[in-house]
């Protein structure tokens, strides 16, 4: 065990490697806006522009470059701890940025999942055992109409209906309300609405996926036998078919964390939530490549972390995989 | 002696699907008593498995029609309750399966999951429960199996998984064990071994077994009786002396000449039955075995044969439509090594031309 975590850590180690690299040669070797000029202010003399080159490094070789962007980025290297970048837009160092509106994001992706998790698998584990049922068809019927929809349609469906300010039943606050909240409370009220946009899908994807799982292990061997000892029918749904059905939603899960922990950029957005997603999204619109990079490398990072947690808990889950 | 444990009376278990009514299991009868080893043997889709998974109340497709009667010491199970059935699932009845891999769930320890099947029926502890399975283990010649229970069944060798199958089936004492294919998955070498354990702990426990199989010769050591299956019927049955030294439907006479024999020389060819069992949905009119059978006559095609007491033997049954005294000639030329059409020609070629 403690040598497959050993490579599997090598692996992530080289994983971040190699996105750092595509991220370096994206921004920084692909044609994009100069950063000495973004950097020298409006209307910048030649001279200024060249002075701030050298300040920056630009004046170097690529590879050059990118030596010196890699020891940025390494912690124990160069003497600057982890360094993101610098945004020349905010005048601000990147990474203090993302590590400040983290929080917010893991706020937003922690009650999603419980959100999403409490009602998908219910959902998915009735449709699998009623299966053709009308309960059944309309959950499934509801759950791809979740799925084709985009985020941002339904964000602006719920505050359409739903906002304190705009809304036709205003019931809940909406667009900025967890900024201008200042009780914890208040910023998990001003969430309600976000959560059960971002979890809606989510759900959707888990009750379908875990119904499809669990029909089809119903089918195994293993269940007759179960049946066959005279067990309850509930022991042999929860104990023998939902056991293992359930356990590939945990490869699921792990990999939409990682991904939501990089930032929830459209729900983020939508709703006017000041976490890394919209972070991002305003990098974009104002090409911030600094930015952009070092979110980019952020959500990279948590998704390659929760892929290293999901294979180790794999281990935990199903006594086959083996070390 | 009383009623027969298990009873099984005019069973039909057909399926209603998009091609038509399959009629996998087409009115079967058959009895075991307490102790006793019956064996049913057929080929592959003609029924064996559907009719003990219904005498186990397990066919659960919502497009099966079950009929007919089931009757396990003298209680009629195809009108119990889902409660009372799942009382008797594992407690009075027992049942293993094929493949022991695919049958055992691959993320409980095999210890647990036998003591799951105790704690099912009997009030006991835990730790009782464990002990008991361990016991069993131990019972059915598991090594070290203490340890062994605390594994998983992927750790287990094939003989060894199915090894442990039979202790979670028999550590509730059943009256009746089913065995469905119980080495057919196995090593040739483990499957002798399955087969005497089963035969050891029978006596021990004096369980009834109903040993299904494809292959007579898995059942010609342990059956008292057996039952030949096709197309969802019996064909004929007979103890199970008589099945090997004076069968009497051509079908059967097919089954034997598949099979392996100690006595025959090493060259002998083993015979498969020609041809392909028939599709459940539209069976071959008169006697189904008749596109397959070499003693067909033009009557058979049209005359559904019933299953009759031969003459001379009334616990010896067959369905065919010949004359008792020609499949008795027929036979005695086989068993002599004749091949079928030679057979047929020698005996019913006088018949033949009188028709
Ligand atoms: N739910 C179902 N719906 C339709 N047909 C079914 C269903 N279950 C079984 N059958 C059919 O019933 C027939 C008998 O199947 P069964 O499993 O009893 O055969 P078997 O004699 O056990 O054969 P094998 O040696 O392959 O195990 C098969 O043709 C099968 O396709
Ligand atoms: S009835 Fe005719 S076709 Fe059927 S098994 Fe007997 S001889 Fe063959
Ligand atoms: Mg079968």
């Amino acid at each position: 065990m403690a040598a497959y975590i050993a490579r599997r850590l090598l692996w992530v180690v080289f994983l971040l490697f190699t996105i750092t690299c595509i991220t370096f040669v994206i921004f920084s070797v692909l044609p994009s806006g100069d950063p000495a000029v973004a950097r020298a202010g409006r209307s910048p003399s030649p001279q200024l522009v060249e002075v701030i080159r050298v300040q920056l490094g630009l004046d170097k070789s690529k590879p050059e470059q990118f030596i010196n962007y890699i020891g940025d980025i390494l912690p124990f290297v160069g003497g600057n701890g982890i360094y993101l970048g610098f945004s020349y837009q905010n005048n601000t160092d990147v990474l203090p940025e993302i590590l400040e509106r983290l929080p917010v994001t893991i706020f937003l992706a922690t009650g999603a999942v419980i959100l999403w998790l409490s009602i998908g698998i219910p959902l998915g584990v009735l449709s699998a055992v009623k299966t053709g049922s009308a309960l059944d068809r309309i959950a499934m019927g509801i759950a791809l109409l979740f799925i084709s929809a985009p985020v941002y349609f339904f964000g602006l469906v719920a505050l359409y209906l739903f906002d304190d300010q705009i809304g036709i039943w205003p019931i809940l606050p909406g667009n900025s309300a967890y900024g201008e909240a200042d009780s914890l409370l208040g910023k998990a009220e001003a969430l309600i609405m976000p959560w059960c946009v971002l979890a809606a899908a989510f759900a959707a994807i888990y009750a379908r996926f875990l119904r499809g799982n669990l029909i089809d292990t119903l089918q195994e061997d293993y269940i007759r036998t179960a049946r066959a000892k005279g067990l309850s029918e509930r022991r042999v749904i929860f104990r023998h078919g939902v056991r293992a059905a359930i356990t590939p939603i945990v490869t699921l899960l792990g990999l939409d964390i990682g991904i939501l922990l990089g930032g929830a950029i459209l729900t983020e957005t939508v709703f006017n939530i000041p976490g890394i997603g919209r972070y991002a999204f305003n990098a974009i619109t104002v090409s911030d490549l600094p930015v952009i990079q070092g979110t980019v490398l952020f959500g990279a990072f948590f998704i390659v972390m929760m892929s290293l947690i999901v294979d180790i808990l794999y281990a935990f889950i199903d006594p086959r995989v083996r070390y | 002696m009383g009623a027969p444990l298990l009873e099984v009376e005019n069973l039909k278990v057909h399926f209603e699907t998009e091609d038509g009514l399959v009629k996998a299991v087409d009115g079967i009868s058959y009895t075991v008593d307490r102790g006793q080893t019956l064996g049913i043997v057929g080929e592959s889709g003609s029924g064996k498995s559907v009719s003990s998974l219904t005498v186990m109340g397990l066919t659960r497709s919502r497009n099966a029609r079950i009929s007919g009667t089931v009757r396990f010491n003298g209680k009629d199970l195809l009108g119990a309750s889902e409660e009372d059935m799942r009382s008797i699932r594992g407690n009075d009845i027992a049942m293993i399966f094929q493949d022991p891999l695919s049958s055992l769930h691959p993320f409980y320890k095999v210890g647990a999951q036998i003591a799951e099947g105790v704690r099912a029926h009997r009030d006991v502890s835990k730790a009782q429960a464990w002990d008991r399975a361990v016991e069993m283990l131990s019972l059915v010649g598991i090594p070290e199996p203490r340890k062994r229970a605390d594994a998983y069944p992927h750790e287990f060798s094939g003989g060894m998984r199915q090894r442990a199958m039979i202790a979670m089936a028999l550590a509730n004492d059943p009256k009746l064990l089913i065995a469905d294919e119980p080495t057919t998955a196995l090593d040739v070498t483990v499957q002798a071994q399955i087969l005497e354990l089963i035969e050891r702990l029978q006596s021990e426990f004096d369980t009834a077994v109903v040993v299904i199989t494809h292959d007579l010769g898995v059942v010609a050591e342990m059956a008292d009786e057996i039952s030949v299956m096709y197309a969802g019927r019996i064909v004929e049955k007979a103890d199970t002396d008589t099945i090997f030294a004076a069968p009497e439907h051509p079908y059967t006479w097919g089954l034997l000449s598949s099979i392996p024999r100690l006595d025959a020389s090493r060259d002998e060819e083993l015979v498969p039955i020609p041809g392909r069992p028939p599709s459940l949905i539209n069976l071959p009119g008169g006697c189904s075995f008749h596109p397959r059978c070499p003693y067909v006559r033009e009557a058979h095609k049209k005359v559904d044969p019933k299953l009759e007491p031969v003459a001379g033997n009334p616990g010896h049954q067959s369905a065919c439509l010949l004359d008792s005294s020609v499949r008795r000639k027929l036979w005695s030329e086989l068993r002599t090594g004749v091949k079928p059409d030679e057979a047929r020609a020698d005996v019913m070629a006088a018949e033949e031309k009188a028709v």
